[in-house]
């Protein structure tokens, strides 16, 4: 048997606001917009209230409608500043490798010394965030993506416009930079 | 001849071999790309500490990505009741 959900707009703020903001945080960091988030979310669901099939239940059906808005940000974020910052951050990168693809030894990996406890540690972590933030928008996206959602990459490449061949760069690109980035700021 | 500097190329190049590091997490490799691999890590101990940091990073990330899930993020009272007061505005409109 199906059952089918109903919607009622009057409690939507008491029964999901908070978790709709939680989630948007989560996957934008940056909590005025993520505010904003959820009221297009909300003022969107509303127009779309007629047409509610009841298929799934009414916040998955808003967390649905935030989640395109998210996308729609991670897709203005990565074309706006895409040129500057991806240079930049490639720049960087062609460093760790010689040519024939040998680490650069000003840049191979060194022990950091928390390989056995780097859960616990809170430094650690808060170095790690930092780095984060320091990613150009497109690779922080495709890496938000992956992680949180566990999105299939087939999804990721259509909706963020990537290539197949590029994504796996940018995950390489992300990783080594991140990596990096912590072992430059940690020893 | 040709065997030998393939292999050394492949034992040479820790950029591909980082490369089949980050995407083994996501996708299996193919049958080549596993050998490549396996060659490469046998012989370089910089790129085996590289794939246990990757993985190190990865599960941080993660835990990063839960702790600002279960975070106090609360929207403020006023707030709320604009947006529901809003809400009641629209449907009104209807």
């Amino acid at each position: 048997m199906l059952t089918t959900y109903a919607v009622s707009p009057h409690t939507w703020v008491k029964a999901h606001a908070d978790y709709l903001y939680a989630f948007a945080i989560k996957r934008i960091a940056d909590e005025e917009l993520a505010r904003d988030l959820v009221q297009d979310t909300f003022l969107a669901a509303l127009q779309k209230v007629d047409v509610f099939e009841g298929k799934s239940s009414e916040r998955t059906w808003l967390t649905a409608i935030l989640k395109n808005k998210i996308i729609d940000v991670y897709r203005k974020r990565s074309s706006v500043i895409v040129s500057s910052d991806i240079t930049d951050a490639e720049r960087q990168q062609q460093d760790f490798f010689h040519e024939d693809g040998h680490w650069n030894p000003k840049y191979k990996p060194l022990e950091m010394g928390v390989e056995e406890q780097y859960l616990e540690n809170k430094e650690f972590n808060q170095v790690l965030k930092k780095c984060m933030e320091k990613l150009p928008a497109l690779w922080l996206s495709v890496f938000t993506m992956k992680h949180i959602d566990d999105e299939a990459s087939e999804k990721i490449c259509a909706e963020l416009k990537v290539s197949a061949s590029n994504f796996w760069v940018i995950i390489h690109r992300t990783k080594l930079n991140l990596r990096a980035c912590l072992q430059k700021n940690w020893i | 001849m040709e065997k030998r500097s393939m292999l050394k190329k492949i034992q040479y190049n820790c950029k591909q071999a980082t490369f089949l590091l980050e995407k083994k997490v996501y996708k299996p490799l193919s049958f080549r790309e596993r050998i490549e691999l396996r060659i490469h890590l046998a012989g370089c101990s910089v790129c085996r500490l590289y794939g246990k940091q990757s993985a190190m990073i990865n599960d941080m990330v993660q835990q990063l990505f839960k702790e600002s899930e279960k975070g106090n993020y609360k929207l403020d009272d006023t707030f709320k009741k604009e947006l529901e007061l809003r809400i009641e505005e629209e449907l009104n409109k209807k």
